[in-house]
């Protein structure tokens, strides 16, 4: 099980940032991601695995200012 | 005009910590121009602003500028109003556009970080960009505040050392403009989070 914003998950063996994104359906077009406290740079979506047990923060971020 | 006229009922303890910070405002738009003139009237003692932007006319329905400085730089724009409004805080300016290249040529000495970009791509750039270079430090950034009304749904999330004000929702669309008040409640929550932030810190 891991969380996502506040939602649990079930949790898979090898999960990265893209499967949690698929999972939870989010289509944001600008992302930041925080795993465990820990920023995961855009980059490393597709080979970031994520621990079981996990805590992941996905920011939606909106132009503007 | 002394400093302890300027200051007023400010509490001692808390100016001289304020006095002592550097603060980085990355942007001198709608966010950046409101956060520097708060943070300059609380008193601040130094603060470092970069943007790459100069005013234009559409800039002057939410942004801290005048019709006389259309067509300056924003840095020195704004440098100029607020030395307009203070002596005591020294404003160093960079007319760059913020990258991961520059970003700790510009913001070693900052304390604290605002984000006061437009662009949801720049954001994101200084977020990861930052929060590799300066995991301990805070950046508090803004993300949802287009638009009038729902004062109600603007709020702060705290993940960590990052700090995100807005609605997470409202972005420039038909009928969704940006607009001065609201720009400027984002703005205000920023600075004061700032300032709870460095009193918190030298306790």
């Amino acid at each position: 099980m891991i969380n996502v914003n506040g939602h649990n998950i079930d949790w898979q063996e090898g999960m990265t940032i893209r499967d949690i994104l698929n999972v939870m359906r989010y289509t944001f077009r600008m992302l930041v991601i925080k795993v465990d406290g820990k920023l995961v740079p855009k980059t490393d979506y597709d080979t970031f695995t994520v621990a079981d047990g996990a805590e992941v923060h996905v920011i939606h971020l909106i132009s503007g200012g | 005009m002394t400093r302890n006229e300027f200051f007023g009922a400010h509490d001692p303890r808390q100016l001289e910590i304020w006095q002592k910070a550097t603060i980085g405002i990355a942007g001198a738009g709608g966010l950046g121009s409101n956060i520097a003139i708060a943070l300059t009237r609380a008193g601040i003692g130094r603060l470092i602003i970069a943007d790459f932007d100069l005013v234009s006319p559409s800039n002057l329905n939410r942004q801290q500028y005048f019709m006389d400085q259309i067509g300056e730089p924003k840095v020195e724009a704004l440098r100029h109003n607020l030395e307009r409004i203070s002596p005591y805080t020294r404003i160093d300016i960079y007319q760059d556009k913020i990258d991961p290249s520059n970003l700790s040529l510009i913001y070693s000495d900052a304390q604290i970080m605002l984000e006061a970009f437009d662009l949801a791509d720049q954001k994101a750039m200084l977020l990861e960009a930052w929060t590799a270079k300066y995991p301990e430090r805070h950046l508090i950034a803004a993300s949802g505040l287009a638009g009038v009304g729902s004062g109600e749904n603007i709020k702060i999330e705290h993940y960590g050392k990052l700090h995100i004000i807005g609605d997470g929702i409202s972005e420039l669309s038909p009928g969704i403009s940006p607009v001065s008040a609201r720009v400027a409640i984002v703005a205000a929550m920023q600075a004061n989070l700032c300032l709870e932030l460095l009193l918190k810190e030298s306790q």
